[in-house]
């Protein structure tokens, strides 16, 4: 397309304009970045505003204050670099690890885990595939019950004490990005994770109300400290699990 | 960055011959680098093509398919498609494409289908399928299982080895709480509710290893271990040893262990108790899928 001032001649004015792009480096830059941001907003932006984009769904929740600062573990090791949890509309997916994902599956997720690479499986719908100790031996080194698996081994997880003591905070920005974290679930936030790691007590009741249907359980722990595979299980063990596909309505969303 | 010189000038190797247009019948952008000078050669036409043609297909693109972003809705395309949409019918006719052998997988008891030849194969081959996905993780891909995880080859079974005490087991789990009708029954923590002591443990320890005839240790007081076992393993264990399936004690007088034959391993379950976590299946799998799989592993070799 670049046809030059040594072939000049009247039909070939708007590529020799172009060379202002082809001859500046920063213009060139200036003109890229425009290009893509307008790509960018036009398909960005309409999710913001279009209603349809996130579908009415009876049961999604926002994480435990146990589950998100298992999240937050989940984003610390990089388990989005071989993890996606995105079931697409595609028979082979569906046939394999369930119902296709929903947008308001992870409507409360800042940012949102869907990924894009699977070296190991999609894990949008392992909540419920298997027990926490599998989860456990499986965190602890994945060749113990997978002879075969290439995933890394995370020892460390069950070691380490869970830091808790900003999850609060977290809640408080998540609220701030349109999460309904409520001012007594960011003040309940401490005692909520040990009541969901602890077996059942008279704060469960009240936990299960701000946060139904979420599973507590006597967690193994260090010492009585919950540790973060604790958090990271309880994460796990919740995905794809909040709607219940029973009652959920395929042909009233389809769009 | 480029460096223009205003003509090539002559240099030792005379690569940059000012004649150069003449002989290739190109023109030259009028660059040149170190005198060395750039053709001025247009795009290839099969390229320049294949180009237009991308241009023309993605304006295309934009009617036939859902598209552009409007106010409160967006373009939907003349062909209607929907990726939702598009799933329900491929599903629907997956469904169709199977319901020949599913509709008789459900309406047929688990026996019958072991009799039926064309039954069994198909069974066999959708259980080893869901196998191989939901189940191998845990009981290995050859279903030979992992300390903890049971062999589902061997004949030695903790719930019951009819294929229908199989396909219970799959439907409800194994101490999975989510599931009312799970199978449940656990073992107490001997050892750490200080129920019997360490020695007690390890007297009681080698009369579970005398039971199937494995090799204690000299001064074993095995009679003391059977009078701590009658107190308190018999009622889940049985007097001999032979187990509950209705409670999934195992079976302590064969040699097939669930989680290892030596003294070692045998007090840690005596100071620990509990017992293994086996998922629920019904709210996953559907019900064809399910009979396929207790088909499967009951046909492994050790069904009853
Ligand atoms: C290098 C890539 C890699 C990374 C990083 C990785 N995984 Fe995996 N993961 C795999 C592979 C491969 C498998 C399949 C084999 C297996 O089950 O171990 C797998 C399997 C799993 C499974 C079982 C999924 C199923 O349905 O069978 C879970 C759960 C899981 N990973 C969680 C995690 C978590 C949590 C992290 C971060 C702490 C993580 N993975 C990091 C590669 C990875
Ligand atoms: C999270 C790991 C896990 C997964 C996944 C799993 N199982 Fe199990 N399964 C277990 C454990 C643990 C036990 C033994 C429970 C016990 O200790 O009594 C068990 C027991 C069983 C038994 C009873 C064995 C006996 O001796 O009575 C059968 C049958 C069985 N599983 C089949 C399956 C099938 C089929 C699947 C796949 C749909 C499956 N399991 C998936 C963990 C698992
Ligand atoms: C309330 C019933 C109950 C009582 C009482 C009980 N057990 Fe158990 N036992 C179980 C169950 C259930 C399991 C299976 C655990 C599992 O599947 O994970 C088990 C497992 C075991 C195992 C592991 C078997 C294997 O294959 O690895 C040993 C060893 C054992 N028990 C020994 C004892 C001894 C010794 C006592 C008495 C001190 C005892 N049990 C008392 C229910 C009981």
């Amino acid at each position: 397309m670049s046809d030059t001032h040594t072939t000049s001649g009247g039909k070939t004015s708007v590529w020799t304009k172009h060379q202002v792009f082809e001859k500046n480096s920063i213009f060139l830059l200036i003109g890229i970045l425009v290009m893509i941001s307008i790509g960018g907003l036009v398909e960005i932006v309409p999710l913001f505003y279009l209603k349809s984009t996130i579908e009415k769904v009876e049961g999604v929740r926002p994480l435990t204050p146990l589950e998100l600062a298992g999240r937050n573990i989940y984003v610390r090791e990089g388990c989005y670099n071989c993890h996606s949890q995105m079931i697409r509309p595609l028979r082979d997916e569906v046939e394999r690890y369930g119902h296709y994902s929903l947008a308001a599956e992870s409507m409360y997720d800042h940012p949102f885990q869907w990924g894009s690479k699977r070296t190991g499986p999609d894990i949008a719908r392992v909540g419920g595939k298997y027990s926490d100790d599998w989860h456990r031996d499986h965190l602890r080194n994945p060749r113990s019950v997978v002879p075969a698996s290439i995933m890394p081994s995370y020892p460390w997880l069950e070691t380490t004490a869970l830091d808790t003591s900003h999850i609060d905070m977290d809640m408080r920005v998540l609220a701030i990005e349109g999460v309904p974290y409520t001012k007594e679930m960011i003040e309940s936030a401490a005692s909520d994770v040990k009541t969901q790691g602890a077996a059942e007590d008279s704060l469960t009741a009240p936990f299960l109300k701000r946060y139904p249907k979420a599973i507590t359980r006597e967690s193994g722990g260090v010492q009585g400290r919950l540790t973060e595979a604790d958090a990271l299980i309880a994460y796990l063990q919740q995905l794809g699990t909040q709607v219940d596909f029973k009652l959920y309505d395929d042909k009233a969303n389809i769009r | 960055m480029e460096q223009k010189t205003s003509a090539p000038s002559g240099h030792a190797n005379g690569s940059a011959d000012p004649s150069a247009p003449a002989q290739s019948g190109v023109g030259t952008t009028g660059h040149s680098w170190d005198g060395i000078e750039e053709l001025n050669n247009p795009l290839p036409r099969w390229w320049l093509w294949t180009f237009y043609a991308c241009i023309v297909w993605a304006v295309g693109y934009w009617f036939v398919y859902p598209a552009i972003p409007l106010v409160s809705s967006y373009t939907k395309g003349f062909l209607g498609w929907q990726s939702r949409a598009q799933i329900e019918v491929d599903m629907a006719e997956l469904k169709a494409m199977r319901s020949g052998m599913t509709t008789k997988i459900e309406a047929t008891e688990l026996a019958d289908i072991e009799k039926n030849p064309e039954l069994l194969s198909f069974a066999r081959a959708q259980g080893s399928a869901a196998f191989a996905v939901n189940c191998a993780p845990c009981h290995g891909a050859g279903a030979q299982g992992f300390k903890g995880y049971p062999n589902l080859n061997d004949d030695d079974w903790i719930w019951g080895g009819k294929a229908e005490d199989i396909l219970t087991t799959i439907k409800h789990g194994v101490r999975w709480e989510q599931d009312s009708n799970t199978r449940s029954g656990v073992m107490p923590s001997f050892g750490r509710d200080g129920i019997l002591n360490r020695k007690e443990i390890a007297t009681v320890a080698d009369y579970v290893l005398s039971l199937s005839g494995l090799a204690v240790d000299k001064g074993a007081d095995l009679a003391a271990g059977k009078t701590l076992y009658a107190a308190n393993c018999a009622a889940c264990h049985g007097d001999a040893g032979a187990g509950n399936q209705e409670m999934g004690a195992p079976n302590l007088s064969d040699k097939v262990w669930l989680y290892g034959s030596d003294k070692a391993a045998i007090m840690e379950r005596i100071t620990l108790g509990g017992g293994g976590v086996m998922p629920a299946w019904s709210n996953r799998l559907d019900a064809a899928t399910m009979k396929s799989l207790a088909v499967y592993v009951h046909t492994l070799g050790g069904g009853k």
